[in-house]
């Protein structure tokens, strides 16, 4: 909702988070992007692009194709009183940067016994939907979020996409942000003074008596479409953006699910042991009473990210299955 | 007393007497703590640095207080000669409140930022990428610190170590590559894990001034390594010294070391680093028998003192368990 | 003195077989000097000796196997005399442990036997009843399949096991353990519902909120055994609470069907000029927030109320042909909850609350009937209900008494009507009133001369 005085602009995700980084770079020196084709390329998602010009190879700095150095090298750069931002280019190369993440980002600060901080922010891309295939295509941010010693974060929206980073760069621990790919693209307004965002909270995006929906990133869009199928038959769905999947914000989804008595989860993770069943069972520990039908989980077919369009279609939640599954809640 | 009497002389004995007692105070600790552990009193796994103490006291003559370090799990040698208080790792070999890191890292992850000794990591070549961080931050600070990454032959193999040698040389870090080859990565052999065995020679490929340097000599190893922390810190980039040395016990404390005979471990104790400089020292004069017996005595009691204080010292309270994980205060 | 002890070699050693000694009884040892190989399950190790002594007395055999931190052997200080050492023990270093390296647990060779039946297996059996040992497998080695356990589960008798599905005697006649999702349960519990006599169920065979609701919307059960007659007429406690009613609209059915039958209706009616009150209510409500208006049907209560009051032969129960009255004015008031269910909780003491209170409990009540959170007090205290259908758009309503209360009043919607008053025809709001009555505790008279007082009442609102 917008008022008259408050200007606003047509922006994308994508642009969003340009200036989101634009500004970060311009407020605070210690802050610098690294990864690969951040620089000279101007981004592999062009979110980058044109930050080089504008700030100069030390702050905006290509790195060689050396996930496991770069992202290490990040983890001592915060150490050392920096403020990194690294981009892996997607989350399927971070699995070369996983030993650098858990046993070093996340856990020094333990291992240390507090004395060590690492304040960095590594941005990831993340998720399927463009035929991109098995090893490109992975959502992992439910591994991620089982880490003690990182926060994980999942912008959906515009301001999500704007407002995150500044808080992320101004929190004292790693800040994992997860941008889905097929978000980068999705334009609206967005006010022309949209700044930091809360960064603990999930968010309930639409209100509705019948049954909560939870989800987040990517998969936002989807489950808000299937809400506005389930109003034309009168059921009035709760759609809640998870927004924060490390530390989840179950006090928001739990107050929700504890009115509507019925929930259904959305997440393009494969189903097991995924985010979905942490967020099934944080509701079975703290809503049984109230739930009038058991939790039901929308995920990804239990299949390595098939090329073809309509297998990678029919193997990625979509809004005709969450309708499915709000009506089976409802029943 | 033959030695030079000349204020120089009396510095450079005075030196080396140091030297030889700083490597007896590890041997001493180390030896001190395979006991500890055969009685129960230190847990986990138990890597000690018996025969390699030249390594630890050389290159730290090269460094000052401004100088950051990053060792390996084989890392009491290397803490206890950059100066972090004995009694503070022996509490965290007990694993009690009063150790170095709290407790919480034990025998593998030694912190003290205070000496900015940035651990112990229990990852093989684990550290690397951290190393490359902390030079990088101290880079684009203009400060003048070099940071000393210590690793082992068996790193050597790793893909980070490739990718942080070539990042350190690619951005001009100033970062001093300090391999412990000891000749074997465990309980594999140096011939048996790479192809060409000449690792000095092999960094240089990467662009690094890199040297071979007798790691059993510490007046050596001192001398290699002040050339190559006054060449990086002259903006000479970052350098490698491979630091010939061998460890006389076995890879941990659980080993029966059937990959190696015991002719050539007898044959390496006859270059016992501390033996080497004292035998040394006495012919020359420096070093009389009865000071030598007093220095051991001394540290004997040192290192007892250290015992009984561990032992006497507090656990962190169980309440504390999930404290240390994420910051507690702002940045 | 200092001993020779097993070692700790590994975090996870509790354990260590002495494999063979190193030295002798009475041979000098200094710190470092190998003493004996102990095996640590993994593999042998020698191990050093932490101190300078003589060795005094070995205290474990070669191929025992004790725990860490086990004395192997006596030292004795160097200073000492050399201490004496037993005549009869024979060289240890020169010993060979009895037969080889001792023997490690569970890595002999099993005999050839069938495999185990894997659990899913025996599950599925007890569930048969087909006891496993009894039977020739037809797997490889003997091995039972699946095949062969419902192979001897056909085959046999069916037998009484818990698990068993099969139908067996008397199953017709056990109840069937009902599913209900938690919060049908819960609101079985606020509810007053029993969760057994709910008859419908959901999609999934299950019992959820929407049918406990239906099976709460019913009024007040049968009432059980009646007062004792020794009872002073004239404060007798209201009918016992009546358990839980039952489904939806079977039991509404159930219970017009029988309020229909049993009680002869009889029905009075009037036209009522509202000018009056609406007036007043336009009024006062000008002076109150929006969220305090008093609305129509609350003064209507109100005055129906204390109409009650005046006209007690109307209020209260027709219990095992008696009249109870009841112990004060708890209006009824008929609510339609949605999925076609009908409540008429009680407004407890009614004709004693003030009429912004009244309006306060009718709001409540109504908005608690629909969420389905009523108290099973409500449901079961009514004397007299009120329905009250105006706003379906209907100018008079002819309803069926809630057994065993006697009385039911009727509204129909406001309608602007001619009027003649003092002689000159107007136009005013109207509506019209409809008294249906008991005719075993009342007659007609009783229930004109209710509708009259309760006309008079809401001529003067302001008394209300």
């Amino acid at each position: 909702m917008t008022s008259a005085t408050v200007a606003v602009r047509e922006t994308t995700y994508r642009e969003a988070m340009r200036d989101a980084l634009r500004e970060a770079l311009a407020e605070d020196e210690r802050v610098f992007l690294m990864g690969e084709d951040v620089g000279r390329y101007g981004g592999c998602f062009a979110v980058s692009l044109g930050l080089l010009e504008e700030f100069g190879p030390e702050r905006v700095r290509d790195t060689p194709l050396s996930e496991s150095g770069f992202v290490g090298a990040g983890v001592g750069a915060a150490i050392a009183g920096m403020r990194p931002i690294v981009e892996i280019m997607t989350v399927n190369f971070s699995l070369l940067a996983l030993d650098q993440i858990l046993n070093n980002a996340a856990t020094l600060q333990h291992m240390s016994g507090g004395q060590v901080h690492v304040p960095l922010v590594i941005r990831m891309t993340t998720g399927a939907g463009r035929q991109l295939a098995a090893q490109h295509s992975h959502s992992l941010e439910g591994w991620y979020a089982h880490i003690p010693g990182i926060k994980v974060l999942a912008p959906a929206t515009l301001e999500d996409a704007r407002g995150m980073l500044g808080p992320a760069l101004e929190d004292p621990d790693p800040v994992l942000l997860f941008e889905h790919g097929t978000l980068y693209n999705a334009s609206g307004p967005l006010a022309e003074d949209a700044g930091p965002v809360d960064i603990q909270r999930a968010v309930v995006r639409r209100q509705g008596r019948d049954l909560t929906l939870i989800s987040y990133g990517g998969s936002l869009p989807k489950t808000l479409a299937a809400a506005e199928t389930l109003a034309a038959d009168g059921i009035e769905a709760e759609v809640v953006d998870l927004r924060v999947l490390r530390p989840l914000d179950d006090a928001t989804f739990t107050e929700s699910v504890r009115r509507t008595h019925r929930a259904v989860v959305v997440d393009e993770g494969w189903r097991s042991g995924s985010l979905s069943a942490e967020v099934s069972a944080r509701i079975t520990e703290q809503c049984f009473y109230d739930l009038d039908s058991p939790v039901l989980r929308v995920c990804s077919a239990e299949v390595p990210m098939p090329y073809a369009r309509h297998l990678e279609e029919a193997a990625l939640p979509q809004p005709e299955a969450i309708v499915a599954a709000a009506r089976a809640v409802v029943g | 007393m033959t030695a030079k009497q000349t204020p120089k002389g009396t510095r450079a004995a005075a030196h080396r007497s140091d030297l030889l007692r700083q490597m007896t105070r590890i041997r001493v600790f180390e030896e001190r703590c395979v006991e500890l552990y055969s009685a129960g009193k230190i847990r986990g796994f138990l890597h000690v640095a018996v025969g390699e103490e030249a390594v630890a006291v050389g290159v730290m003559q090269a460094l000052t207080a401004d100088d950051a370090i990053v060792s390996t799990y084989r890392e009491h040698g290397h803490a206890l000669a950059r100066g972090v208080p004995m009694d503070a790792v022996m509490a965290e070999m007990f694993g009690k409140a009063t150790g170095c890191s709290r407790g919480r890292g034990g025998s593998m992850h030694l912190f003290d930022v205070d000496h900015r000794f940035y651990g112990g990591n229990a990852i093989v070549a684990g550290g690397l990428p951290l190393a490359i961080g902390l030079a990088l931050a101290d880079k684009m600070r203009a400060r003048p610190a070099v940071t000393v990454c210590f690793f082992g032959d068996g790193a050597y193999a790793e893909g980070e170590f490739h990718e942080c040698v070539n990042l350190a040389a690619l951005w001009q870090l100033p970062v001093l590559f300090a391999c412990e080859n000891n000749l074997y990565a465990m309980g594999t052999a140096l011939e048996r894990a790479q192809a060409e065995t000449d690792l000095a020679l092999r960094a240089a490929s990467y662009g690094l001034a890199s040297w071979p340097v007798d790691g059993m000599d510490v007046l050596a190893v001192e001398k290699a390594a002040r050339h190559a922390v006054d060449r990086i810190r002259g903006g000479g980039g970052p350098c490698f010294l491979e630091l010939r040395t061998y460890r006389f016990r076995a890879h941990s404390m659980y080993d029966p070391e059937r990959y190696r005979d015991k002719a050539e471990v007898a044959r390496w104790r006859e270059r016992d680093p501390i033996e080497l400089l004292a035998r040394q020292l006495t012919e020359t004069g420096e070093l009389a028998t009865d000071a030598r017996e007093a220095m051991a005595a001394e540290l004997a009691t040192e290192v007892e003192a250290a015992v009984t204080t561990a032992e006497e010292a507090p656990l962190e309270p169980v309440e504390d368990l999930t404290r240390f994980v994420l910051s507690e205060v702002g940045p | 003195m200092a001993d020779f002890t097993m070692p700790s070699l590994g975090a996870d050693m509790d354990a260590g077989t002495l494999v063979e000694w190193l030295v002798r009884e009475g041979d000098t040892v200094h710190r470092g000097d190998p003493m004996a190989v102990v095996d640590t399950d993994k593999s042998a190790i020698e191990v050093e000796s932490f101190d300078d002594g003589v060795v005094e007395r070995f205290l474990v055999e070669p191929g025992a196997r004790v725990a860490v931190g086990t004395t192997l052997a006596s030292l004795a200080p160097l200073d000492d005399a050399p201490t004496k050492v037993p005549a009869a023990r024979s060289p240890g270093a020169a010993t060979t442990p009895a037969a080889g390296p001792p023997a490690r647990h569970g890595h002999h060779r099993r005999p050839h036997t069938p495999r185990a039946a894997p659990p899913p297996l025996r599950h599925h059996a007890a569930e048969l009843g087909v006891d496993l040992t009894t039977l020739a497998g037809s797997g490889p080695d003997g091995t039972v399949t699946r095949a062969d356990v419902d192979r001897a589960a056909r085959a046999s008798a069916p037998s009484p096991l818990p698990l068993q599905r099969r139908a067996e005697p008397g199953a017709a006649t056990r109840p069937r353990p009902r599913r209900a999702s938690p919060y049908a349960r819960r609101l079985a519990a606020e509810l007053g519902v029993d969760l057994a006599s709910v008859t419908e169920v959901g999609g999934d065979g299950a019992v959820h909120a929407a049918q406990v609701l239906g099976a709460a919307s019913t009024a007040v059960a049968p009432v059980p055994p009646p007062p004792p007659a020794a009872t002073s007429p004239a404060r007798v406690e209201p009918p016992p609470k009546p358990r839980g009613t039952g489904a939806s609209r079977t039991t509404i059915a159930a219970l017009m069907s029988r309020a229909k039958r049993e009680i002869p209706h009889y029905y009075v009616a009037t036209t009522v000029d509202l000018g009056p009150l609406t007036e007043w209510l336009r009024r006062s409500n000008r002076e109150r927030g929006v969220s305090e208006r008093i609305l129509p049907a609350a003064a209507l209560l109100k005055a129906t109320a204390l109409t009650a009051r005046d006209h007690p032969e109307l209020n209260g129960f027709w219990v095992d042909r008696a009249f109870v009255p009841g112990d004060d004015v708890h209006l009824g008031v008929a609510v339609h909850v949605r999925g076609g269910a009908l409540v008429a909780p009680a407004i407890h003491r009614t004709a004693d609350l003030t009429l912004p209170e009244v309006m306060a409990a009718l709001r409540d009540l109504v908005a608690r009937a629909r969420s389905g959170r009523l108290r099973r007090a409500e449901l079961a205290d009514p004397t007299l209900t009120v329905t009250d259908l105006g706003d379906q758009g209907v100018e008079e309503v002819i309803g069926v008494i809630y057994p065993p209360q006697v009385a039911l009043l009727g509204i129909g919607r406001v309608v602007e009507r001619p009027w003649a008053m003092d002689g000159l025809i107007g136009v005013r709001p109207t509506v019209r009133l409809t008294l249906s009555g008991d005719h075993r505790a009342t007659d007609g008279a009783a229930g004109a001369r209710f509708l009259n007082t309760l006309e008079e009442r809401l001529q003067h609102p302001e008394a209300l």
